[in-house]
């Protein structure tokens, strides 16, 4: 941060940040902001973190406000929501989003449904992150996507940043909402780095939560996505592009709550949809999108049936060929989307 | 509140009798504390004012009636879902406030109407929450198991979930540096769950202001505690963590062990862990007619032995604390506001459908909320 300021000064209006920095740095502003907020998980204070996305926050801030926990997580994800109910502002790090599964219950039952309980006599400011869907070689039980278990739950805000300025606006309008989001973020896109411009490098810069962005503006036809499959699209669309296909990708931002304006007039526009997601395509993101274009305006718009590219309906196997062919691919976008035009 | 209604009612039966005529104080012999990694535990005798007592006796007597008023409304299908009562524990709640201040927090399990009453709330409230009308003190939208006060965290219905949530409360105390303390309390049932064992670790590692009270009433729903528990020894279940086993049923008992443990907090020693042997004159919930796996003689045992209520009246009449009289005159007001608090729970207004989709979010623009139809759009506000 002391580079960006030192860089702001000297004139450079933008900076190239990657993902984990992007992360960090809005951390690392939030904590200063607030002195309510603080960090718990494992292996975030001393460690810098497993994934290193709180490189020197202990270091700066101490032990009082980046806590390392044991290896507890219903315990200590309902340690976070009890700060929370008491007046602390609690980021509760999941190492990655398979591990929340041990601590559901709190996210849910503590954390979502409190407000509502209790008639708004206790608010429950809570943010839960951590690195969610597949990875690289880490097998079944360390790669589901939890976009639509969280997503399904009222009371929660569930949002999935793509790119460094998603993930430093939303995790700045998260820790400062006042209700429990869910946080996902994508380890692969950890350390890919994008331009943020001088706006977005701003300490009050927050995205939103519940407005999707049009990462690309297109006529013949709709894509949308969310994190990682976000960067997929406007590959496939570069592609596509050549073939005269000028597609439009929606980036969610935000699975929970979706944007359905900015969708519908998208599909309004372009007459055909097609959503990819990482994530297993039965009661999926997709799925949703689908079922409320269906029930909407823009179905009267559509040329043809809406359709999902999605990860495939399996536990993820470990072998690369195998992995490689389990997650939807740029060619699987390109494909759908020629089938949706009948090209 | 409690203490103006009392003085009240006291007044009434002083002024036919002079004040000099009763006991301003006594010291009362209590049983000793089974203590676990402690040298020594609270004292072996408590001193009682008459004030305190008429307090006590007023509050657990208001718990009292008030339960059995909600036993006569759910058989009368007033109250629905679930109802569990807390009738024979009224001690624990009065004494683990007698202990604390009400700048300290408390959670507890679903077994809550008691706790609800001493952090603050009112029978009328309550009541009004138990027959899920606007009045009620989370307007209906929670029920019996989820009521919140001031330093109160409910109500909690998942077993077990509420012992992290009391320990991240303790967290923030001593974040805050406010001197204040987290109650967190679990039955039994409850003791063997296992984020209860994750949350006594992290409690210690981070020496939290965090007191663990078990309420051991023997009974998990169904399940004895023998059949439940490799080691019914809930108070030496925290290892580590100081322990006592305290007689639930003597509010002076928990009273004293409570001020002694708030004291172990307080001086930055970390956790400690109270056993309340206690017991529930009801069922697990109003389902549960509570003798099938469980004698009526037993109940009846200590219902004449072991009664709180009847413990404190005896003690406080045999020590010229107050008189009969004075005693029923408080029977007569709390069977009154009972009353009264059940004409308005049966009276009030159910809550408008607009708050079906109210207090979703807090401090957040009102947006859409999806209804039964996709032609349904109902708004949320916070």
């Amino acid at each position: 941060l002391q580079v960006c300021a030192f860089l702001l000064r000297s004139g450079f209006t933008e900076m190239v940040v990657n993902v984990r920095d992007a992360l960090n740095q809005a951390m690392d502003e939030e904590l200063e902001r607030d002195e309510r907020v603080f960090l718990l998980g494992e292996e975030v204070a001393q460690y810098d973190g497993a994934y290193k996305v709180s490189r020197g926050l202990w270091k700066k801030y101490g032990d009082k406000r980046i806590i390392d926990t044991p290896i507890t997580e219903m315990g200590f994800a309902g340690i976070a929501v009890g700060a929370a109910f008491a007046g602390l502002r609690p980021i509760c790090e999941f190492m990655t989003w398979n591990f929340s599964m041990q601590a559901i219950d709190q996210v849910i039952n503590s954390a979502a449904k409190t407000y509502y309980m209790s008639a708004g006599a206790q608010p429950v400011p809570i943010v839960f992150r951590g690195p969610n869907g597949s990875s690289a070689g880490v097998a079944a039980q360390h790669s589901q996507c939890f976009a639509a278990w969280y997503g399904h739950c009222p009371g929660l805000k569930v949002v999935s940043p793509w790119n460094s300025e998603d993930a430093r606006g939303l995790l700045k309008a998260a820790i400062r909402d006042d209700n429990p989001v869910v946080f996902l973020e994508n380890e692969l896109m950890y350390g890919v780095p994008f331009d943020l411009s001088e706006d977005v490098l701003q300490k009050d810069f927050v995205v939103p939560i519940g407005k999707a962005k049009v990462e690309r503006r297109g006529t013949h036809i709709t894509l949308v996505s969310h994190s990682r499959c976000v960067g997929f699209c406007l590959d496939a669309a570069s592609v596509l592009a050549k073939e005269g296909v000028e597609c439009e990708v929606v980036n969610l931002r935000t699975i929970r709550p979706l944007d359905v304006d900015t969708i519908e007039a998208s599909v309004m526009k372009t007459g055909h949809l097609v959503t990819v997601e990482g994530g297993w395509p039965q009661y999926g993101v997709g799925a949703e999108i689908c079922a409320r274009v269906m029930e909407g305006p823009a179905f009267n718009y559509l040329d043809a049936p809406a359709v999902r590219v999605t990860g495939v309906d399996i536990p993820m196997p470990y072998a690369k060929i195998l992995e490689d062919h389990s997650v939807p691919q740029i060619k699987d976008i390109i494909f759908s989307v020629k089938k949706v035009l009948n090209m | 509140r409690v203490l103006e209604l009392t003085g009240c009612a006291a007044s009434m039966v002083a002024s036919s009798r002079s004040y000099a005529d009763f006991t301003p104080e006594a010291t009362f012999d209590i049983k000793k504390v089974d203590l676990h990694r402690l040298e020594e535990g609270p004292p072996l005798t408590a001193t009682l004012t008459r004030e305190e007592g008429l307090k006590y006796y007023r509050t657990m007597q208001t718990i009292r009636r008030m339960e059995l008023k909600a036993d006569q409304l759910y058989k009368q299908k007033i109250i629905r879902g679930f109802c569990h009562l807390y009738d024979g524990q009224e001690a624990c709640a009065v004494g683990i406030e007698g202990g604390i201040t009400l700048s300290d927090h408390l959670i507890t399990a679903y077994r809550a109407h008691g706790y609800t009453l001493t952090r603050g709330g009112t029978v009328r409230e309550i009541m009004a929450e138990l027959t899920g009308r606007r009045g009620g003190i989370a307007k209906g939208k929670g029920g019996s198991m989820h009521m919140y006060t001031k330093n109160f965290y409910g109500g909690n219905g998942i077993v077990g979930a509420q012992v992290p949530l009391g320990a991240g409360v303790a967290l923030a105390c001593k974040y805050l540096g406010n001197d204040q303390l987290c109650v967190s309390l679990y039955g039994d049932g409850a003791a063997n769950q296992g984020q209860i064992f994750e949350t006594y670790n992290m409690s210690s590692l981070w020496k939290l202001p965090i007191i663990f009270i078990c309420e051991n009433n023997q009974y998990g729903m169904g399940t004895s505690v023998e059949r439940s528990s490799a080691s019914t020894e809930y108070y030496k279940r925290g290892d580590y963590i100081p322990g006592l086993r305290v007689d639930g049923m003597d509010v002076l008992c928990v009273r004293e062990a409570t001020k002694f443990a708030a004291d172990h907090c307080r001086s930055g020693k970390g956790p400690i862990l109270m056993e309340l042997q206690t017991y529930r004159y009801h069922g697990h919930s109003m389902s549960d007619p509570g003798v099938s796996y469980r004698t009526r003689e037993e109940i009846q045992e200590v219902r004449s032995k072991s009664d709180p209520i009847s413990m404190l009246k005896d003690r406080m009449l045999s020590n010229n604390m107050a008189s009969i009289e004075e005693l029923k005159e408080i029977d007569i007001a709390v069977r009154k506001e009972i009353e009264d608090a059940a004409q308005f729970a049966t009276t009030d207004p159910e809550p408008p459908l607009d708050d079906l989709c109210s207090h979703i979010f807090a401090n957040d623009q009102p947006f859409e909320v999806r209804g039964a139809t996709p032609w349904t759009k109902l708004t949320s506000t916070s």
